[in-house]
C-alpha cells in the first residue's frame, strides 16, 4: 500500500501525459478520418484511390511497425525532427484516422439516399447537404463505433512507452524497476486505465442518449 | 414562356432505356398529372426535371433556363422547383420547424426570424401549426407528408413536383394531403403530380399524361383521357385502374 501512495505523484504525471497524447491524437485522428472518408466517397477516382491506399496500408500493418517507421524511419531524414511524444501522437492519430475513415464512410453510406435527394431538391449543394443533413445523422449512428475505436487508441498509447514516452505505462515500469513490486504497481495501472475507459464509455452513452434519433 | 419545357428527353440506366423520347410543356399555373404502369418511368421523368437524375439526351428548361447548361447553377434552379417524395424524406434530426427553415436560412433567402415566421404560417396552412416543435418521428404519415409539402413551399418555388405523394399513406390520411394539394392548385401553383389517385387527377388536373414504354403515349384534358382514350395501351391501363 505504501508503495502505491508513494508512487502516486509519478503515476499522476504519467496519467497526464497519457491523456495529453490521447486528447490531441484522437482529435487529429478524427479529422484525418473525416477527410479520408470524404475522399473515399468523392466523385474522383484518384482521390478514392489515395484514401484507399492510406486506409489499407495502415489497417494492414501493426501499430508498433508504424510507430518505429515514424519515430526511427522518418527521423532518419535530416529535415524531420519529431521528439518521441510527437512521434507517438502522430502515430496514434494516423492509426486511429484509418479506422475512423472506415467508420465514418460506413456511417455516411448508412443514411437513406432520400435525405440527400430532399436536401438537393431544396437547392442545398453537396457540402451543405453533408454538413447539415448527412453528417449530423451519421455521427449519431456512429457514436458507439467511434467510442470503441477511441478506447482501442487509448490502449495503443501504452505502446509508446517502448520509445521512451513518459506515459502512464512507462512511469509504472520505472516504479517497478525501483520498487520490485510488479504485482501492486501493474494492478494499479490496470485500474487507472480501466477507470479512464469506463469514463469514456459513460460519456459516449450520455451523448447517445442526448442525441438519440427521434 | 412555358414554366417547364421538355424536348426530346432521353434517360437510360446503363443498357436500360427508361425514357426514349418525351416532349411536353407545362404552362404557369397548370396542373399536370402523370399516370402509367409501375416501372414505366414516371419517377425517372420527374427526377430528370430537377436533375436528380442526369439526363442522357434532349433538353429540360425550367422558367427558360436549360438545366444542363453549365452556365446555369443547378442549385439555384432547384430552389425554384419544390419536390415532394413518396416517402416524405423529412430530416429526422431536426424539428418540424427546423425542417422548414433550414434551406431558406442556409441559402441566404431569409433571415432566421423571417424564415421562422414564414414557416409557422405555412404549417398553419397545412393544418400543423401545433406541431412546429415536434420531431418527424412523432408524426403520422399524413402529417409528415404535409410537413414535406410545407418544407418545399418555404423556398417559394415556382413549380412543385409530386412523386406519388399519397401512395405510402394509410387510406384515412390520403384526403388531408390531397386537400393541401388542391388548395395549392387553386392558388395557382404550377404542379406536376405523379399519382395513382385517378379521382384527384380527374378533379384537379388541367391535363393528364399517360406514360408507357419510354414515351408519353397520350396527353389530354382529364375528361377526354379518361372518357375517350385514343390508344390501346391507355385503354388497357385505364381498364385496370378505373
Ligand atoms: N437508379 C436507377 N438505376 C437503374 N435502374 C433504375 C434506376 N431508377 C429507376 N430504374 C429503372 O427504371 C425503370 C423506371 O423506374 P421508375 O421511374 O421508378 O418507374 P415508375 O416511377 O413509373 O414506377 C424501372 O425499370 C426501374 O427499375
Ligand atoms: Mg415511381
Amino acid at each position: 500500500m505504501d508503495t502505491i501512495i508513494e508512487s502516486l505523484p509519478m503515476l499522476w504525471e504519467g496519467l497526464k501525459m497519457t491523456l495529453y497524447i490521447f486528447a490531441i491524437a484522437i482529435v487529429l485522428g478524427f479529422l484525418i478520418g473525416l477527410i479520408m472518408a470524404l475522399l473515399r466517397l468523392a466523385p474522383f477516382k484518384v482521390l478514392n484511390w489515395i484514401a484507399k491506399i492510406f486506409i489499407d496500408a495502415i489497417r494492414g500493418t501493426p501499430f508498433i511497425v508504424q510507430l518505429f517507421f515514424i519515430y526511427f524511419g522518418l527521423n532518419s531524414f535530416s529535415w524531420v525532427s519529431l521528439d518521441n511524444v510527437w512521434a507517438g501522437i502522430v502515430t496514434v492519430a494516423i492509426n486511429a484516422g484509418a479506422y475512423f475513415a472506415e467508420i465514418i464512410r460506413a456511417g455516411i453510406q448508412s443514411i437513406d439516399k432520400g435525405q440527400t435527394e430532399a436536401a438537393r431538391s431544396l437547392g442545398l449543394n453537396q457540402s451543405q447537404n453533408m454538413r447539415y443533413i448527412i453528417l449530423p445523422q451519421a455521427f449519431r449512428r456512429m457514436l458507439p463505433t467511434i467510442t470503441n475505436q477511441a478506447i482501442i487508441s487509448l490502449k495503443d498509447t501504452s505502446l509508446l512507452s517502448i520509445i521512451g514516452v513518459a506515459d502512464l505505462t512507462q512511469r509504472g515500469r520505472v516504479i517497478v524497476s525501483a520498487t520490485f513490486e510488479p504485482f501492486t504497481i501493474y494492478l494499479a495501472l490496470g485500474v487507472m486505465y480501466f477507470i479512464i475507459i469506463y469514463l469514456l464509455s459513460l460519456l459516449s452513452s450520455y451523448l447517445e442518449r442526448r442525441f438519440v434519433l427521434r | 414562356m412555358s414554366m417547364i419545357q421538355v424536348s426530346n428527353l432521353k434517360k437510360s440506366f446503363g443498357d436500360l432505356e427508361v425514357i426514349k423520347d418525351m416532349s411536353t410543356a407545362v404552362e404557369p399555373s397548370e396542373v399536370v398529372c402523370v399516370i402509367g404502369p409501375s416501372g414505366s418511368g414516371k419517377s425517372t421523368f420527374l427526377r430528370c426535371l430537377n436533375r436528380l437524375e442526369e439526363i442522357s439526351g434532349g433538353h429540360v428548361y425550367i422558367d427558360g433556363a436549360d438545366i444542363t447548361d453549365p452556365k446555369n447553377n443547378i442549385n439555384e434552379i432547384r430552389q425554384k422547383v419544390g419536390m415532394v417524395f413518396q416517402h416524405f424524406n423529412l430530416f429526422p434530426h431536426m424539428t418540424v420547424l427546423e425542417n422548414l427553415t433550414l434551406a431558406p436560412i442556409k441559402l441566404g433567402k431569409l433571415k432566421p426570424d423571417a424564415a421562422e415566421k414564414k414557416a409557422l404560417g405555412l404549417l398553419d396552412k397545412v393544418g400543423l401549426g401545433a406541431k412546429a416543435k415536434s420531431y418527424p418521428g412523432e408524426l403520422s404519415g399524413g402529417q409528415k407528408q404535409r410537413v414535406a409539402i410545407a418544407r418545399s413551399l418555404a423556398m417559394d418555388p415556382k413549380v412543385m413536383l409530386f412523386d406519388e405523394p399519397t401512395s405510402a399513406l394509410d387510406p384515412e390520411m390520403v384526403g388531408d394531403v390531397l386537400g393541401v394539394m388542391k388548395d395549392l392548385a387553386k392558388e395557382g401553383m404550377t404542379m406536376i403530380v405523379v399519382t395513382h389517385e385517378m379521382g384527384f387527377a380527374a378533379e384537379v388536373a388541367d391535363r393528364v399524361l399517360f406514360i408507357d414504354g419510354g414515351y408519353i403515349v397520350e396527353e389530354n384534358i382529364p375528361n377526354e383521357l379518361f372518357g375517350n382514350p385514343q390508344h390501346e395501351r391507355t385503354k388497357a391501363f385505364l381498364s385496370k385502374v378505373l
